[in-house]
């Protein structure tokens, strides 16, 4: 079939817009990562755009990683990361595999205690004060307990354990298995995809740990990255009295937000359609 | 006969009761293993979500950090924190803000994933595709920190990328980020920015459900890729966008604590402060939990009743994926 001419304006059109789109999501961010490693001096001079740096320094982040206390925040978030998307699985999986299945008594109500977490809640102050009372304040575990099951994950694995068969079950269980063993070694292992989905949001969302630190957290050894990189973007809110100060902080700036989103940029192209086919199964059930 | 009769039920009734307990314990005896799974899950509900929403009770307590929820003594009259917050002038502007932002967010969070969705439909070339939607994905997953970080490159007012370009042309550089007069717009721009691809994926979803063979007969009619959009594309997808428009209608009393926290300054207050700010500012740094409870449990009861609301109309629109 010949294109006619109109389908080809129109498909330049598509490209064109679908390109910008593209370009706006990325371009800031390269900008970002090219301020990060040009010598104060050549931003001084070019004044204006530096999208590929002529000259290149990682003076920046060599200081970052030396003389600041980013290093430690670093081994924070690491530790969150890691210990909480493990507390966060063991227990979401715990829960959602009784809950997925059909026959258990009692199954309706304890989904629609779950349920009703995501419609209503006690609010900020509440929740402040049984962090206090159970004693986290303070505490590396302020930042992962409180949250250990978001009950939209929870949502998400238990429709995925819905989807197994249900003859998968019985034939462990007339083997004699435990619905332990049973969690163990045939769902899990069969839900890996699913565990991945629900394990790499969690992951996201300690990697970029925030406001529970905020909220729990005074002792600013405990302070995770994003808590750092923000100290260290709002001096620059307060306009300096001279010009030289700024050019080194504004480097410093950009290399600690590169140095905070650099991993999930990173790993983001490799698990992006665990992250999409979550987020739709997510909707539709949800 | 009729006392047979009732006799015979009053010993059956007594022997449900009876039965009901031990059925119930067979059945615990016989789950047991599911029910030892869900303790722990359950135990975090009832602490970390259940006990605040019995803490929510200080809303109507003259709260004392060393008397604890239970002993406090109740605040008279028991609803004077909710009246000191509507008689404040806050009330206003914090329901004010709250709602604007919100419904900015809501207008233009919602027409340009549906256009970005659109243009991928029409798109021809595979890997321009799948290029285009990884790198428009992409911002979902940056923390508010991060663009923060990524909005100071760019509109700061001393070294700010087009503050630096605007100087050098010779104009006054702009405060955007600590004036009243833009910072809403960076607001709604940097969602925009961050949820446009993701905010598609659904839409995405909702096309590739739709019937192929009504493209094809509009094709064999003879109709344009334009006409194909309006005709067959949009109202294909109507239901979704209804549906998705009405469930954060739901959420409009979460105008984004997360986002607003992090890129406000004292500077524009008067025109970002929201309900959560304002409670985060009020409970936690100036330790008024009572007063910060009572606006967190208005808020949340008021979500409560809109989110409720909102389910019910969209499950009249429930065409099929809900």
């Amino acid at each position: 079939m010949v294109k006619s001419f109109e389908d080809r304006v129109f498909n330049g059109f598509v490209y064109v817009i679908l390109g910008l789109c593209g370009l706006a999501a990325v371009l800031p961010i390269l900008y970002v990562l090219s301020v990060s490693v040009t010598p104060f001096g050549e931003v001084l001079r070019n004044g204006g755009f530096i999208l590929i740096p002529r000259e290149i320094t990682f003076s920046a982040y060599k200081t970052l990683l030396t003389e600041s206390n980013l290093p430690g925040a670093f081994r924070v978030t690491l530790f969150i990361t890691v210990v909480g998307t493990a507390v966060n699985l063991v227990l979401t999986a715990l829960m959602a595999y009784p809950l997925s299945r059909k026959g258990l008594p009692g199954r309706s109500f304890f989904l629609m205690l779950v349920v009703f977490t995501l419609l209503f809640n006690g609010g900020l102050i509440p929740t402040y004060l049984t962090v206090k009372s159970v004693g986290l304040i303070d505490t590396v575990w302020a930042m992962i307990l409180p949250n250990a099951i978001w009950s939209f994950n929870l949502l998400i694995m238990k429709s995925f354990f819905e989807g197994l068969p249900e003859e998968l079950f019985e034939s462990a269980r007339i083997d004699g298995a435990k619905e332990f063993r049973i969690l163990l070694t045939i769902v899990a292992p069969l839900s890996l995809p699913s565990l991945l989905t629900v394990g790499l949001f969690y992951l996201v969302g300690h990697w970029n740990e925030f406001f529970q630190a905020i909220f729990y957290v005074t002792d600013r050894t405990l302070f995770p990255l994003q808590v750092i990189v923000r100290e260290l973007l709002m001096q620059s809110q307060q306009p300096l009295e001279n010009a030289e100060n700024i050019m080194p902080t504004q480097t410093m700036q950009m290399a600690s937000v590169m140095i905070a989103s650099l991993p999930v940029i990173i790993i983001y192209p490799f698990i992006q359609k665990h992250f999409t086919k979550g987020m739709l199964l997510g909707s539709i059930k949800g | 006969m009729q006392q047979y009769d009732t006799a015979g039920a009053r010993t059956s009734r007594r022997m449900t009761a009876a039965e009901i307990w031990q059925h119930c314990l067979r059945l615990l005896v016989k789950y047991r293993a599911f029910y030892i799974m869900l303790l722990p899950g359950l135990l975090y509900f009832a602490v970390f979500r259940y006990y605040p929403m019995y803490g929510a009770i200080i809303a109507f307590k003259d709260f004392q950090i060393l008397e604890g929820i239970t002993s406090s003594p109740w605040a008279s009259p028991w609803y004077a924190h909710f009246e000191t917050f509507y008689s404040s002038p806050y009330f206003g502007q914090l329901l004010t803000n709250t709602l604007l932002i919100s419904l900015y967010k809501l207008v233009w969070g919602t027409l340009p994933p549906i256009a970005l969705a659109l243009l991928l439909n029409e798109c021809r070339v595979r890997w321009l595709r799948s290029f285009v939607q990884t790198l428009t994905y992409m911002p979902h997953f940056l923390s508010w920190v991060i663009i923060f970080g990524i909005l100071l490159a760019l509109f700061s007012q001393n070294g700010g990328w087009i503050n630096r370009w605007i100087v050098e042309a010779g104009g006054e550089s702009v405060p955007f980020l600590t004036s009243t007069e833009y910072f809403r717009s960076m607001l709604v721009g940097s969602e925009v920015w961050q949820n446009l691809g993701w905010g598609a994926i659904i839409y995405l979803a909702a096309i590739a459900g739709i019937d192929p063979t009504l493209y094809e007969a509009a094709r064999v009619d003879g109709a344009s890729r334009l006409r194909n959009i309006w005709h067959i594309t949009l109202p294909g997808i109507r239901g979704v966008i209804i549906l998705l428009f009405v469930l954060k209608l739901g959420h409009m009393l979460d105008a984004g604590f997360d986002q607003i926290y992090i890129l406000y300054n004292v500077q524009v207050y008067p025109v970002a402060d929201i309900l959560d700010t304002w409670v985060y500012r009020t409970g936690l740094q100036q330790l008024n939990f009572s007063l910060a409870s009572a606006v967190g449990l208005f808020k949340s009861v008021i979500g409560l009743v809109l989110v409720l609301g909102a389910n019910k109309i969209a499950s009249r629109w429930g065409e099929g994926i809900w």
